[in-house]
């Protein structure tokens, strides 16, 4: 403490706190759904004009739409759910939010405080029931400490590794009136994240990067959620160095990806000069991503032969599956401007004749063209996806384009073939892999860009997950657009049973599929549908002239697989290539690899 | 690549003094594999407001500096200390009821007076004896009572310390 005590004002009720709280956060819009619990917050909300309240029409929802918004913006979302089942129906958000670390702040009405553990109407243990799903959460006891738990909610959210936060609030704390005081500006007690990197590490590393004969720079959606700046200065390290570079699912619009540098996503359905150039890297850079399983495939023949320095936020992230030869706990845009300063000030040279030979290994690797397929034209073929993406990319990189995707083949045809410049342009469910999280991601994104084209890349399937918000798409006039990869298969279910259960398709052909035309119709919004090769272009061009919500629904080959693919337990030099691209069988998968997911 | 030996660590954490503080930290192992070997908790602050929670836990290593970090980025968490790293103190306290008479009942006293085990309380049929010491003198002393008429024990777990002028915060 610093000794000055800030003048306590008592405002008429706790809700009345909650939201004056939220405007000194910065807050101008929540997304959330009412019941009896936080009927004291819709009260005041209803008696104000500065926080805009977006009525979802499924908790669930309320989430993946604060995190679109969170991640087009950089803020930090805001949620407003009643108890029981209003706070359980957000809990695979609030976990999506957590493994993707989207800074969140979930507020979450509870029975009044007398009544907390006797099985009350719409009494639900939220606080035990999220302690894992968030980063940290709280239940409000006291008027007194309501307030302070709200800012802190919002410090903890945004601060270090970001995610979500929720606060529990009993109805009778939400209708006393509660002190009020601005946000701390003393040290949190105990919660104090590390965000500047240690110097001797800094220069470990350069001095480790400038020797490096087959270097790659591995960049994650740390460098997102450090800010637009940290994207631009992984650019300047990046052309500084001369270094290939590749992004994960979470960090694609991290480096530009029409940069000759980039050598495209990598992991399982990565490129094949992103996976061998990790694979046979001798120096290797992470900055920002934390060695998940999809990026790694099989641990143990992981990147055998290189030295690994690995740039992180969160500590446990060091040493948690890779075991990595410089850890650099930091933001990565501190570590960025640090890492170009010491390579700036290092005198000794990178060793460009290696490098170059490098290049054009990579180069030898980047001419097999792993991303080629074939899209028949005569009228009347069947659309690839992949074209499908193409086209798409073609019709709108002129303009301000948001991506979102739901989970599935179309997702990472999407991470594929749409090329992605800038930073926070592209949302996707990358930990959780949670189907119906783009139609609600996207009218997120739209709330915070309204000006802005946005666009869920989804799947026939996952589409039906958050249908319901096509409402809500139509109630604020939000003109996102969804554009259904439709082949009527739970695609990505159905290549691994074809890859790997003996081509028994149990359960993943899309039966009894709406008529999306009509669906749309009968949401007040635009229904298009591409059936043949023709159709394509017209109806993209329809999709993006129409100023409303439309859901085009693109035909697709149905037995189209995602390639190339490390399947589970392989490893970056044992990728499965497309049809067209085969030499020979391919790698087989063992026992161990049948149980991975 | 990495080590596989196991090797048992003794944790220190200092906590905000807080409710659902330690369902985080239980949930921490549980959600994640860690083993719990022991644990206590209490509040060691005058005002309350900070609890130590010493933990007892085995693995590898790399999955004990896992532990350790997943710890430390708790919010109500002050300080993680690995006491295993250096020189320090652990005790732990039981009590220890043997009920028996005769010559068993006579050779549990023996016993209890050679391991510095105080009577505190006692009936014509049985003993309570109160014992601190290390965890594996605890366990000694129990494996000579069992034949004995050990008939319940009730444990602390274990607090630890560092040696020397080193602390915690
Ligand atoms: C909520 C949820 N349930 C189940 C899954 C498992 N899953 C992953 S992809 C997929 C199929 C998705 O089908 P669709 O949306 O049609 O996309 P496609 O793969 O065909 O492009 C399923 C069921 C999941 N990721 N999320
Ligand atoms: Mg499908």
């Amino acid at each position: 403490m610093d000794g000055t005590i800030a003048p306590i004002e008592l405002v008429n009720s706790g809700a009345e706190a909650v939201l004056r709280a939220l405007k000194a956060q910065g807050v101008d819009v929540i997304f959330g759904y009412p019941g009896g619990a936080v009927l004291p917050i819709y009260d005041a909300l209803f008696q104000q004009n500065e926080i805009r309240h977006i009525l979802v029409r499924h908790e669930q929802a309320a989430v993946h739409a604060a995190e679109g918004y969170a991640r087009s913006t950089g803020k930090v979302g805001v949620v407003l759910v009643t108890s029981g089942p209003g706070a359980t129906n957000a809990v695979t958000g609030l976990v999506d939010a957590l493994m993707d670390s989207i800074p969140l702040v979930c507020l979450c009405g509870q029975v009044p405080t007398h009544l907390i553990g006797n099985d009350a109407f719409q009494e639900a243990d939220t606080t035990g029931i999220t302690r894992p799903a968030t980063k940290h959460n709280y239940l409000v006891k006291k008027s007194e400490d309501l307030v302070r738990i709200v800012h802190e909610a919002f410090l903890v959210a945004r601060t270090g590794r970001p995610g979500p936060v929720l606060v529990d609030l009993p109805k009778d704390i939400l209708i006393t009136p509660a002190p009020y005081c601005e946000p701390a500006s003393t040290p949190h007690r105990s919660y104090h994240p590390r965000t500047e990197p240690d110097p001797r590490r800094i220069e470990e590393a350069v001095a480790m990067l400038k020797c490096a004969e087959r270097p790659i720079i591995y960049a994650g959606g740390g460098v997102i959620n450090a800010g637009p700046e940290a994207a631009r200065l992984l650019a300047e390290f990046t052309r500084l160095t001369g270094f290939p570079i590749t992004n994960t699912l979470m960090g694609l619009g991290a480096f530009p990806a029409s940069d000759p540098l980039f050598v495209g996503m990598l992991g399982m359905h990565g490129t094949y000069e992103a996976n061998l150039a990790m694979h046979g890297c001798d120096v290797m850079l992470n900055i920002g991503a934390r060695f998940d399983d999809r990026v790694t495939g099989r641990l143990n023949a992981f990147s055998p032969g290189s030295k690994k320095i690995h740039a992180d936020i969160d500590p446990s992230n060091m040493n948690k599956t890779v075991t990595v030869d410089v850890a650099i706990v930091g933001d990565a845009l501190a570590t960025l401007k640090a890492l170009i300063t010491a390579w700036k000030k290092d005198a000794t040279p990178s060793n460009r004749p290696a490098l170059a030979r490098w290049w054009e290994q990579i180069n030898v690797w980047r001419a097999k063209d792993s991303l080629r397929y074939t899209q028949p034209r005569e009228p009347g073929s069947v659309i690839k996806p992949q074209y499908a993406i193409e086209q798409l990319y073609k019709a709108t990189c002129g303009r301000e384009t948001y991506i979102t995707t739901e989970v599935g083949q179309h997702q990472m045809w999407a991470a594929q073939y749409f090329k992605f410049e800038k930073p926070n342009h592209w949302m996707t469910s990358g930990g959780l892999g949670t189907m119906g999280y783009g139609l609600p991601a996207a009218m997120g994104v739209q709330v915070a860009h309204p000006n802005a084209l946005v666009i869920d890349i989804a799947g026939e399937a996952s589409i039906l997950m958050n249908i319901q918000e096509m409402g809500t798409l139509a109630q604020y006039r939000l003109p996102a657009k969804i554009f259904i990869l439709n082949n009527q298969y739970m695609g990505m279910v159905r290549q691994w049973q074809e890859l790997l259960h003996g081509s028994r398709y149990s359960s993943s052909y899309s039966e009894a599929l709406p008529d999306f035309v009509k669906l749309a119709e009968s949401f007040h919004a635009i229904g298009l549908r591409a059936e043949k090769v023709e159709d394509l272009d017209r109806v993209i061009a329809e999709m993006i002239a129409v100023d409303k919500p439309v859901i085009a629904d693109i035909w697709v080959d149905q037995k189209e697989n995602v390639f190339p693919m490390i399947p589970s337990g392989a490893a970056h030099n044992e990728m499965l290539l497309g049809p067209g691209n085969r030499d020979g069988s391919g790698p087989t998968v063992t026992n161990e690899g049948m149980a991975l997911v | 690549m990495s080590d596989t030996t196991l090797r048992s660590a003794t944790i220190s954490v200092l906590v905000e003094n807080e409710s659902g503080v330690l369902a985080r930290v239980i949930g921490l192992f549980s959600g994640r594999g860690y083993n719990i070997d022991n644990l206590t908790v209490a509040p060691v602050e005058r005002d309350g407001s900070k609890s130590r929670i010493t933990l007892v836990t085995s693995g590898t290593t790399m999955v004990i500096e896992q532990i350790k970090a997943q710890l430390d980025r708790l919010v109500p968490v002050y300080k993680v200390l690995d006491l295993s790293e250096g020189p320090h103190l652990a005790r732990e306290l039981a009590l220890i009821k043997v009920i028996g008479t005769g010559e068993k009942r006579a050779e549990a006293l023996r016993l209890a007076d050679a391991f510095r085990a105080r009577v505190i309380d006692a009936t014509t049929e049985s003993f309570t004896f109160e014992l601190t010491g290390v965890t594996d003198k605890l366990d000694a002393f129990l494996d000579l009572m069992r034949p004995l008429g050990l008939a319940e024990v009730s444990r602390t777990g274990v607090a630890a310390i560092a040696r020397g002028v080193k602390t915690i915060s």
